[in-house]
């Protein structure tokens, strides 16, 4: 009997560390990555960063934080994906910045504040591709205007926009669509 | 033929009370350990490494490079370890030479290991994970365990 009783913690320790394994897995597993198609409306055009076909079948509505390393690493995949099945995928960006990321916000506000120029992607790559320099910057807004003149922004209107109201509520504005499909973290990705 | 040599095994005589002591407290702390690795594997397995413990520079850890090898997580290969230390650790309380020679390899390993991760940490990926840390410090609180208490006094004594 006594032979067993080792056996039968360490079973017992393999089972319960089991367990709470799939308690959590089931917990953190991202529940909702389809989205009906009544959900799928994604406001008026001007309002929603979109690449690829208007036209395509598959929408990928991602929400995405530009502080954050796994949203940098899908980035690329992505936007080969896009390049891949042009007409058959449609890349729609919300911004979704983590409280927990101290730059996320004004990244966001800068690849906007790109936008009002037509400049979204642009900035929207250059930010994940130089993720791990800004990151480290202890104010990244010098770097964020440098960045602006990479893309070929008006800088003088990029820095009047990237603390305007209008930059603000876009960014609001996708932080609320997060809230009513429900996502709580990021990278998501709803099709 | 089997079964007797196990009973052989068995049949040592009790293991000292300092050295249960020693056993139990290894084997908590490897419950510690399996208990940090286990929600950093989930986190890894669930791709939610960006919200880890609300810190961006543990997302930085998490999502490196180094945070895997290959396909293999290498938090499940820190549960592994702290899995296989408490088991040994059981086996060692109940008086099993074996288990007390295995529970001091595998220590060591987890204790090279932790020190890779940690210059990973802190020369390569320039951020500190508090969870890594955490099991960094059971891993170190474990080899403290194996090193301060000398191996003879940890194995079971000879019937007089």
């Amino acid at each position: 009997m006594r032979p067993l009783l080792p056996l039968g913690i360490v079973a017992f320790v393999a089972l319960v560390a089991m367990g709470v394994g799939a308690m959590l897995y089931h917990t953190y597993k991202p529940q909702a990555l389809t989205i009906s198609k009544e959900q799928a409306v994604i406001g008026k055009p001007e309002k929603v960063h979109a690449r690829g076909a208007a036209t395509a079948p598959v929408i990928v509505e991602e929400f995405g934080d530009f502080q954050c390393p796994p949203c940098g690493a899908i980035s690329e995949p992505l936007n080969q994906l896009e390049r891949d099945y042009h007409n058959k995928i449609r890349l729609t960006f919300r911004n979704f910045p983590l409280a927990n990321h101290q730059f996320a916000q004004p990244a966001a506000f800068a690849a906007e504040a790109a936008g009002l120029q037509g400049r979204f992607w642009e900035m929207h790559d250059l930010l994940y591709r130089e993720q791990t320099n800004w990151t480290k910057s202890t104010d990244p807004s010098e770097l964020f205007l440098s960045f602006a003149r990479i893309v070929g922004l008006d800088t003088a209107k990029f820095q009047k926009d990237i603390n305007s109201n209008e930059v603000k509520e876009r960014v609001a504005a996708d932080q609320k669509r997060a809230a009513e499909l429900g996502v709580h973290f990021d990278p998501d990705d709803f099709c | 033929m089997a079964r007797q040599k196990q009973n052989t095994a068995y049949r040592q005589p009790a293991t000292s009370r300092s050295a249960i002591i020693v056993y139990s407290i290894a084997a908590v702390l490897a419950l510690a350990g399996l208990a940090d690795a286990l929600y950093l594997t989930v986190l890894h397995l669930t791709g939610q490494s960006a919200v880890c413990g609300g810190s961006p520079s543990c997302s930085q850890v998490l999502a490196s490079k180094y945070a895997h090898i290959g396909p293999v997580p290498v938090a499940l290969l820190g549960m592994l370890g702290y899995f296989s230390v408490f088991s040994f650790a059981v086996f060692s309380i109940f008086n099993n030479a074996r288990a007390t020679v295995l529970m001091r390899i595998t220590v060591w390993l987890m204790f090279a290991a932790a020190l890779v991760l940690l210059y990973l940490q802190a020369f390569v990926i320039h951020a500190f994970c508090r969870y890594c840390l955490f099991s960094a410090a059971v891993t170190f609180l474990l080899t403290g365990l194996v090193v301060a208490i000398p191996a003879q006094s940890l194995t079971p004594k000879a019937r007089p």
